[in-house]
């Protein structure tokens, strides 16, 4: 499956969520999972070290305990300084990765010194990632407008990566020719 | 269940040669998308299925009929009663309205002009276009005409659709919407959909692709 919500920073989202007024650990990561973790719900493990790294450099401050103990029974809050960095992470825009198929080339060049078909490993990841791309699709068919939007991301990227599958496929004899030079 | 099988097909136009020894198979109400380089055979590959075009050499089966040996007459008396079809553009009558153009189908087939209509109109609904039905097609825009065009290819209630890249003209969400009504409406009627595209996002609609190149075809699932 791929990872829908790409490598995003846990501690930004949890502070923007804090944004909407104080919650307990379990609340923020039901609010997280809701809204960003379709594929990859958030451990409650995680959730309290970034908490506790995000109390630790001032960005959210404990706002009372309940009875009872354990850390779920924190309320945390948003402090100045935690919304000065969110300010500042929204402001700033990701790096634009040229997202090179590194392996999938390594794999293309290896197929081809060796004498392999290099066409029959694009064919391959062809139909891998059509095969994703069609889970994505009945997704995005029976979700709300959220889901549409989260899997045209992804829908998007991937028809990129078959781009790139497909212009090898029609380059493969004359990038033959130049690594076996 | 196999309900259309072509096995060695070769045609050449001149010194092209644009098929050269393809094959596939399609099951009744599966959607299978046809990929491949420009120029690779696609389309021609279509046409021979459809028996719109006759191939050289090699055969097609549709149930337990061979196209290529049947007469003209009774080859087009089937694509009229078995199959749909859509292609880029230009395939709907520009002097009739879009309702006219729907009915035209089972007007051919000697159905009344209101039932004929009547059917129509629920088409054009279920495709979200009744409300061009009285306007001709040079007054639609492109996403509309092409739901119109797909209302026609599923009013006689075909066993195989054939489509040519059917969005090739319409913008990313014009075309996925025409994608998921067709899709959705063959699978309803328990339609086959062979569809020729070079757009991944339009293929993820289908079940599984066959990919064409250099005139030979490689079906994944039937791989000999
Ligand atoms: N009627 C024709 N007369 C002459 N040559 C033709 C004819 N139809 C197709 N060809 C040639 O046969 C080859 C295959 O054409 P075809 O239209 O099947 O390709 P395609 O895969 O559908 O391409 P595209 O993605 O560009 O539509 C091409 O080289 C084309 O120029
Ligand atoms: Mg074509």
């Amino acid at each position: 499956m791929v990872c829908i919500v790409p490598l995003m920073s846990i501690g930004h989202a949890l502070l923007g969520l804090l944004e909407g007024g104080p919650r307990h650990g379990y609340d923020l990561k039901r609010a997280y999972d809701e809204r960003f973790g379709q594929d990859r719900p958030l451990h409650y493990g995680q959730v309290y070290s970034t908490l506790s790294r995000l109390l630790k450099n001032g960005l959210v401050t404990e706002a009372g305990v309940e009875a009872g103990d354990g850390p779920e029974r924190k309320r945390y809050a948003i402090t100045d300084a935690g919304v000065t960095d969110v300010e500042r992470w929204l402001s700033t825009p990701e790096k634009p990765e040229p997202y090179l198929q590194n392996t999938l080339y390594a794999k293309v060049v290896l197929a081809l010194l060796s004498g392999r078909s290099a066409v029959e490993v694009l064919d391959t990841q062809r139909s891998a990632h059509l095969g994703t791309m069609r889970e994505l699709t009945r997704r995005k068919a029976d979700g709300d407008l959220a889901d549409q939007l989260i899997c045209d991301f992804a829908l998007f990227h991937l028809e990129a990566d078959l781009r790139w599958l497909e212009l090898t496929a029609a380059r493969v004899d004359q990038l033959a020719v130049e690594v076996k030079r | 269940m196999t309900l259309l099988r072509a096995e060695g097909l070769v045609k050449s136009f001149g010194k092209t040669h644009a098929l050269d020894g393809a094959g596939i198979t399609i099951r009744a109400g599966e959607v299978v998308a046809v990929m491949g380089p420009s120029g690779s055979g696609k389309s021609t590959l279509l046409h021979c299925l459809a028996g719109i075009l006759p191939p050289d050499s090699g055969t097609v089966h549709y149930r337990d009929r061979e196209l290529t040996s049947m007469n003209d007459g009774d080859r087009s008396e089937l694509r009229r009663t078995e199959f749909g079809f859509v292609f880029q553009f230009g395939q709907l009558v520009p002097e009739l309205t879009c309702l006219e153009n729907v009915a035209l189908p089972l007007r051919l087939s000697g159905m009344k002009r209101k039932d004929a209509e009547r059917a129509a109109n629920e088409w054009l609904a279920r495709l979200e276009v009744d409300g061009v039905a009285d306007q001709r097609p040079g007054e639609t825009s492109g996403g509309q005409g092409q739901r119109v065009a797909v209302a026609r290819a599923l009013v006689t209630g075909p066993k195989v659709i054939f489509a040519d890249e059917p969005t090739g003209a319409l913008d990313s969400l014009n075309g996925e919407r025409v994608m998921h009504l067709l899709t959705t409406a063959a699978r309803e009627t328990g339609a086959a959909v062979v569809l020729v595209t070079h757009e991944p996002r339009v293929a993820a609609y289908s079940d599984r692709e066959v990919v064409v190149r250099d005139g030979r075809s490689r079906d994944v699932e039937f791989a000999r």
